[in-house]
């Protein structure tokens, strides 16, 4: 228990839920954009155009036949090597930034499959109905078909956000203070790591636990409706 | 032939090398009331459903009121669409609507009325088919007869020239098939241009005007219901309404 209070100070709680927060902006601020980018993504992948839908196509094989890791690494690492050939100029990359930027990108191409497959699992009486009303292509989409493809994109939105919560422990490989390198930071100061690694598993759990625990009220609400 | 509005020319559908129909011509005046029969797989549905270009025929042509439709042009479907009421035999209500909702979603929307003609209409219809104390249920919780006539009510509210029905019983507990059929028979006595496919040879006997024999893609045999259903000429016509007739 003696090792325990050395960990429970004030400072140390307070610095660890410095880090949580920034992991629940790194994940929110993902979301977000990737969401963007989801529906680009899945517009894209449904164009009548070929050469579109090739481009869809391509950002979700690539972004999802490589390794997050190796994504994040690539735009720490790799990104001001492009910057420099571009405009000539030096620049050191903010973690967060980058790190906001290339999990965008990861999730934008999860969302895109998501929000694609939710539009085409609408039966197809319902664009053959809207059709046959007359309505337009864009017409048929706000009205029929995004309004019954929201309900059944929510739930696996709301796992993607928990899986982005996670995620963002990744970039305490570059150096961005987030909950995970609080953990370790405070390991290295004590020489302890087991304490500091437990107690932020316990706090990815609460954030995690909550998230669900709304998610499933949400679902039976939207089930109920139907 | 000012009074014909649809014509039906040459038109073939193929299907994965299978030719669902088949060089197919038929003509619709205003005011006539066709019934498709035929067994299934006989090309019936996929017909109408080309008339309002549902499916793009591979050849042949459509003339919706003397226009020729142009299936590439999505502009021109539009427009054509607006003349045709179409009647699924799966309903297709919108779920996320109320019963009104789905009725003023087109007028509002493609039609540009306002919103309360569009419900002063929709309500008026709705009492027609005897539905107006269903006007903010969902479609879920409608039944099977219940939502057909709603589905029909919807088609109502766009006053299409012509309606077309795709075995609007057949997917109806059998107790239910009766109300559609009233519906349906109301229309007919005001003069309403009607394509029915149906199964219902009772019914089909009592409102068609004319009747047309499918099988195998093509138009067998047609003629009034007298004629097809009392003097089939074809032997397939006559093999088809001794299997269907007996039950």
């Amino acid at each position: 228990m003696e090792i325990l209070s050395v960990f429970l100070t004030p400072e140390n709680i307070q610095y660890m839920l410095k880090g949580a927060l920034m992991s629940v902006v790194v994940a929110v601020c993902s979301l977000f954009f990737g969401t963007i980018l989801g529906v680009l993504g899945a517009a894209a992948k449904m164009s009548r155009n070929k050469f579109i839908k090739m481009l869809g196509g391509v950002y979700v094989q690539i972004i999802r036949g490589t390794p997050m890791m190796l994504q994040i690494l690539f735009f720490y690492l790799g990104g001001p090597v492009i910057w420099k050939f571009l405009f000539g100029r030096v620049f050191t990359p903010n973690p967060f930034v980058v790190g906001i930027i290339a999990i965008s990108i990861n999730s934008g191409a999860y969302s895109t499959e998501l929000i694609r497959s939710a539009i085409q699992s609408i039966d197809k009486g319902q664009w053959e109905a809207s059709k046959a009303l007359g309505l337009t292509y864009k017409q048929m989409m706000k009205l029929v078909i995004l309004p019954q493809s929201f309900k059944r994109i929510l739930p696996p939105f709301i796992s993607e956000f928990i899986t982005l919560i996670k995620d963002s422990s990744l970039l305490s490989s570059i150096g961005a203070v987030e909950l995970l390198t609080s953990a370790k930071v405070l390991g290295a100061n004590y020489y302890n790591y087991i304490v500091p690694l437990c107690m932020a598993s316990v706090v990815y759990l609460v954030m995690t636990m909550t998230i669900s625990y709304f998610a499933n009220k949400l679902e039976r609400r939207l089930a109920e409706s139907d | 032939m000012t009074n014909e509005i649809i014509k039906v020319d040459g038109v073939t559908k193929i299907f994965k090398h299978v030719k669902a129909v088949d060089n197919v011509s038929l003509s619709i005046k205003k005011g006539d009331i066709v019934s498709i029969i035929g067994p299934s797989g006989s090309g019936k549905s996929t017909l109408i459903r080309c008339i309002n270009g549902l499916e793009i025929p591979d050849s042949g042509e459509i003339y919706i009121d003397g226009e020729k439709v142009d299936f590439g042009n999505d502009k021109n479907l539009e427009q054509m669409r607006l003349k045709i009421g179409f009647v699924f035999q799966h309903f297709n209500l919108f779920p996320h609507l109320t019963v009104l909702e789905n009725l003023t979603l087109a007028p509002i929307n493609v039609l540009g009325k306002s919103e309360e003609d569009a419900k002063a209409l929709a309500e008026t219809l709705l009492n027609r088919v005897g539905l107006l104390d269903k006007k903010d249920s969902y479609p879920a919780q409608l039944s099977g007869g219940q939502k057909q006539r709603v589905a029909i009510a919807r088609c109502l509210c766009m006053q299409p020239e012509v309606f077309l029905f795709d075995e609007p019983t057949s997917a109806l507990d059998p107790e239910m098939i009766g109300e559609v059929l009233d519906v349906m028979q109301e229309l007919a006595s005001e003069g309403t241009t009607m394509i029915i496919v149906t199964h219902e040879m009772g019914f089909a006997k009592k409102v068609s005007s004319r009747v047309v024999f499918m099988d195998k893609g093509e138009i067998v045999e047609q003629g009034s219901a007298t004629d097809i259903f009392d003097h089939p000429q074809s032997a397939r016509l006559q093999e088809f309404l001794s299997k269907v007739l007996r039950s």
